[in-house]
């Protein structure tokens, strides 16, 4: 087996300082996505000021029990990503990998549920056009914007999957090293966004006109 | 029309100028001053010359910036203060206002008079009476640009914008679309007609027209079963439209709002939108089956019923 | 490796220059270094830079008669567009920060590279491919809603590749935001012992403002282009008033990106005026902590200023009030920027070559289009004047006669640091003045044909316009001869030029401090900093050493 790929790289000169830099930067980034949903939810929050009823009327439409067993799969995969960051600082090798693995697969649960969530919502005409199962014409926009953030939500988690997933699978291979490496806090911090924008989601799409 | 400057036909028109003119001295003061000390500088002190070089004089300061930057401020807080005082109150057009309804549309522009008359890319109005337009689009958005009267507003599809002006001058004043609207923008242009009060009022009555636009309006109200629920006979708990015009409406979430040609627009067309307080939600939609001339000669019905006290049938 | 303090000199490095480190394609193609990133940079703007050129060069023909005889109406309306999309996201957004940044922020702090080198070139990518997108959408018949996207329009009516093009500024963007992440990180985390915040060069910190404007900006343009590409494609409502959406809404957040991209294509060129200004009047800058707080000022409070888009869309007029007020308030520190700089002036030893000149005439093309801002904060002006030539004039005013005037201006200052080869100054002085004379008869026309009610975006028109129309389109044609003088003898140069020395200008700033070009790892030994910038006289009369001309290799 080949020697895993050196962490530090130019132009850093300490792995700590390195890690530090990561760290900053994906912070940094995550200040912008927060402005990139942020502006969806502002969107949202405008229409539904503006037709209280109709949003409440057509949060009723959506399946509470997939948003609800998706909330808590993504909040399960948030903590087994966060021990698998602390097992990485500890050089607990099988442990951070196995709760990669699991990050990964509670992630795919979402995907699989969203899915099958989704050819519901298609079967009920909840796509906005022609057929579209509420009278109201806001109602279609609601779905618009439902249609609209989980999918971009989505995205993102299947970008964050992938980074997960490149951790455990060649961090098992042993082709690149989890220990001290920069790029476990940068993925847990990114997963933990999906999970966070998720949680804000929810009630704006699950929780309207149910309580 | 001057070299520089369009002709002053509003009221409005001369206040703009006037702030215009205050600004270009100002600018033109402050450009002066700005490359003068450039030019002063750059020859006086280039490269080689004899002049005394060295520190700066001690009066620039710390204390010289904070003053500098507190005048700048304030001096820009008072134009702020001195071009918007008179903003807010030349908001809302003169209750008499002549009301004049306007429809846009790729790439043309409709006018409709009180009683009835249309124009089409053209509008003629009476010198020396504020004139009030209520707009609306029919697809995408276009603004109403009157440069002779200083005037501009978009003109939305979905909903009402209005302007309004008072003509100062006699004349033919341009009128373009000044929001880009696709192939044709640059030829959605007309003309405003500036008339002598009484020459308006020959012309006005020369008009092919209907019988007005409340008549109009009120057989759309028949013909499309508005008056099976609002009319005072009927059955159904529906709000009295007699008196509603202009009136404050107390909303069922607890708002109040006032009974405007936007409110009148969105009962008709959004009708679940803005409930009446102690009214069930029971109103269909009319979108789709108004068109938008309807619905202006629906408004001015309504608008009719305020002017008369006790109950129509 | 011992650190050496900088106010001596630097070893002179003995590597190859960054330019002789590999010659082949994939050398540049797969290169993490910052210097040809920036250079894979340079060649993409100014190529879409000509793009744009020529796509408003065809409109100013067309604009010399008022009938629009040479161009179609739709032709006339793809032009404008493909101008104004081309123009501001693939050159004067990316312009200065992706290749002076790139290029100057490493060696300005003393660092080897910046924070995140594979990001870096990942950025570059972004932006090819953003721009072959809209190529694309070029290619396939164009797109004709303006380069702002308006609804309904462009979601409802327009019949052209209106979702090619957001797809391309889109992916624009996240090159935008990846390098506001790496300039962010590199700024905070890879300073050389001793450079402190307050010892950082203007344009250090010019680049710095600018990439928190983009990073917090440029993801609301991101959301704002899915919406109108959803909304037309799959029809999904969103700005469709049929269904209650809100055709503002989409200004609403269009603007509060594009308001804020202004300041993104203005805060770099002030930085790199800052730089030119104290080398070429040999002075420190005037009052240098009131100058970074004026550039984070600008930052911040024009994050507030939207809505002066918005004065006759049917907004509402307390809201415009609001922004009328932050508007002037956004005045005073670009105000207090040209203040500092004629002061800077102030006892100085003015030299007058080009990278001056063009910093010379930053300072009054930025004064003016500054002012007339001022008349487009006052609402009743505004109302009169937006969506006019007015607009147009005051823009350009900013954008050619500011941003593009200060690129040149770096480009002549930096060039012997990038190349290594010092350009005919002559021909460099004789291309700004002739620029500096074309701009102004290009644009000033625009104010008093815009005062006077001629619309923008108008393929015809009155006929009364018409002297200001061929004023301005003669005016465009000296510009254009203007700006391919720069080419030529730049090009020249590369070849003919002699070679510069490490610091023909004389000045301060580690960038200068290690040789013409420079190595790979930018300095043979890591600085340690003593001092503040721009160091160029102590108080007293300058001593005759400094007045070194640009011949004299250090």
């Amino acid at each position: 087996m080949s020697a895993p790929t050196k962490v530090l790289r130019a132009p850093w000169k300490e792995l700590a300082r390195q890690r530090e830099g990561a760290t900053f930067g994906i912070w940094v980034f995550l200040a912008s996505e927060l402005l990139f949903f942020g502006s969806l939810l502002l969107l949202y929050t405008a229409y539904r000021v503006a037709n209280p009823e109709v949003f409440i009327a057509a949060g009723r439409e959506t399946d509470l029990w997939y948003g609800t067993v998706n909330t808590a799969a993504l909040m399960t995969s948030s903590l087994t990503m966060a021990v698998a960051a602390q097992a990485a600082e500890a050089d607990m090798r099988r442990l951070t990998i196995w709760c990669l693995g699991a990050t990964v697969l509670l992630g795919l649960m979402f995907l699989v549920f969203k899915g099958f969530e989704y050819a519901e919502d298609i079967e009920k005409n909840l796509v906005p056009g022609v057929n579209f199962a509420l009278q109201e014409p806001a109602a279609q926009i609601f779905f618009a914007l439902y249609w609209i953030m989980t999918a971009i939500h989505a995205i993102h988690l299947t970008v964050g999957l992938g980074l997960v997933g490149r951790l455990a699978i060649f961090g098992a291979l042993r082709r690149i090293q989890l220990r001290d490496n920069p790029e476990v806090e940068v993925t847990a911090l990114y997963w933990h966004l999906v999970d966070v924008i998720w949680i804000i989601l929810y009630p704006l799409i699950y929780l309207m006109g149910r309580s | 029309m001057s070299v520089f400057m369009p002709e002053v036909a509003s009221t409005q028109a001369a206040q703009t100028d006037g702030i215009y003119f205050a600004l270009l001295a100002l600018s033109a003061i402050i450009i002066l001053l700005v490359t003068a000390l450039i030019l002063v500088f750059s020859i006086r002190y280039r490269r080689g010359s004899k002049a005394e070089r060295g520190a700066m004089p001690r009066v620039m300061s710390r204390e010289f910036e904070v003053g500098w930057t507190s005048a700048t401020l304030f001096l820009a807080l008072f134009i702020f203060w001195w071009v918007s005082s008179t903003q807010l109150s030349a908001l809302v057009a003169p209750k008499d206002a002549l009301q004049i309804h306007v429809v846009a549309k790729q790439w043309m522009w409709k006018t409709q008079h009180a009683n009835g008359a249309r124009e089409i890319n053209e509008l003629h109005v009476p010198i020396d009476t504020p004139v009030r337009l209520v707009m609306t689009s029919e697809d995408a958005i276009h603004s109403f640009f009157v440069p002779a009267f200083r005037m501009k507003k978009d003109v939305l599809p979905g909903r009402y914008t209005e302007t309004w002006f008072q003509p100062t001058k006699l004349g033919v004043f341009h009128l373009f679309c000044a929001e880009y609207c696709g192939s044709e923008h640059s030829r959605m242009v007309g003309r405003i007609v500036v008339l002598q009060k009484d020459a308006y009022s020959r012309w006005l009555a020369a008009q092919p027209q209907g019988d007005g636009l409340a008549k109009e309006g009120e057989a759309v109200f028949r013909a499309r079963g508005c008056s099976g629920c609002h009319a005072e006979a009927s059955k159904v708990h529906a709000p009295n439209l007699n008196g509603l015009y202009g009136r404050p409406v107390q909303l069922a979430d607890g708002r109040t709002v006032t009974a405007d040609e936007s409110y009148l627009r969105d009962s008709m067309l959004m009708p679940r939108r803005d409930i009446a307080a102690g009214y069930e939600p029971i109103m269909p939609t009319y979108a789709g089956i108004l068109t938008e001339g309807e619905i202006i000669s629906l408004t001015a019905y309504i608008r009719s019923l305020s002017g008369k006290e006790g109950s129509r049938k | 490796m011992t650190d050496v303090a900088v106010g001596g000199e630097l070893p002179i490095p003995r590597d190859p220059s960054y330019l002789g480190a590999g010659y082949t394609v994939s050398s540049w193609l797969a290169t993490t270094d910052h210097k040809r990133i920036a250079l894979l940079y340079a060649v993409t703007i100014t190529f879409f830079f000509f793009l744009g050129g020529i796509a408003i060069s065809l409109v100013r023909l067309d604009l010399f008669t008022p009938t629009g005889d040479l161009l179609s109406d739709d032709t006339y309306n793809k032009l404008f567009t493909f101008h104004g999309v081309v123009m501001v996201w693939f050159f004067m957004v990316p312009s200065i920060p992706a290749t002076f940044g790139n290029f100057l922020l490493p060696l300005m702090i003393g660092a080897r590279d910046v924070a995140f080198p594979r990001l870096n070139l990942f950025s570059w990518y972004l932006i090819l491919i953003g721009g072959f997108c809209t190529l694309y959408a070029l290619i396939a018949g164009g797109v004709d809603t303006g380069w702002t996207f308006y609804t309904p329009f462009s979601t409802m009516f327009s019949n052209t590749h209106v979702i090619a093009a957001a797809l391309g500024v889109f992916i624009a963007g996240f090159s935008s935001i990846a390098t506001g992440v790496n300039f962010i990180a590199t700024t905070h985390m890879l300073r050389a012992p001793g450079m402190t915040w307050f010892r950082l060069p203007l344009f250090v910190w010019a680049i710095y403002a600018t990439s928190l404007v983009m990073v917090l900006a440029t993801p609301v343009l991101a959301i704002t282009l899915v919406l109108v590409i959803v909304e037309r494609w799959l029809h999904l409502p969103i700005f469709n008033p049929e269904f209650g959406g809100d055709p503002l809404l989409f200004q609403h957040l269009f603007w509060f990106y594009s308001h804020p991209a202004v300041y993104i294509m203005v805060l770099p060129a002030m930085g790199v005026v800052s730089e030119v200004i104290t080398c070429f009047a040999r002075r420190r800058v005037f009052g240098y902590d009131f100058m970074v707080y004026a550039m984070v000022g600008i930052a911040v409070i024009g994050f507030l200023v939207w809505g002066h888009h918005m004065f006759v869309s049917g907004q509402s007029a307390y809201a415009s009030i609001v922004f009328s007020f932050l508007s002037f308030v956004v005045a005073v520190p670009s105000a207090i920027k040209v203040f500092n700089w004629t002061a800077t002036l102030y006892r100085g030893q003015i030299g007058f070559e080009a990278p001056m000149l063009y910093a010379l005439g930053f300072l009054g093309l930025f004064t003016i289009g500054g002012l007339t801002g001022l008349f487009l904060a006052s609402i009743p002006i505004d109302v009169h004047v937006t969506d006019t030539y007015f607009v147009v004039a005051h823009f350009h005013y900013i954008m050619v006669g500011g941003t593009v005037s200060a690129y040149f201006a770096g480009l002549h200052y930096w060039w012997p640091k990038i190349t290594g080869r010092l350009y005919p100054d002559p021909w460099a002085r004789f291309a700004a003045i002739l620029m500096f004379f074309g701009f102004n008869f290009t644009f000033f026309p625009q104010f008093i044909a815009g005062y006077l009610g001629m619309p923008r975006r108008y393929h015809v028109y009155p006929p009364e316009f018409q002297v200001y129309n061929v004023l301005s389109s003669a005016g465009a044609f000296v510009l254009a001869a203007a700006y391919l003088l720069p080419p030529l003898y730049l090009g020249w140069s590369l070849i003919w030029g002699t070679r510069a020395g490490r610091n023909p200008w004389n000045a301060t700033g580690l960038e200068w401090k290690t040789s013409s070009p420079p190595p790979r790892e930018n300095f043979a030994a890591p600085p340690h900093v003593e001092e503040g910038p721009y160091q160029y006289h102590p108080e007293g009369f300058a001593p005759e050493r400094h007045y070194r001309s640009q011949g004299d290799a250090a």
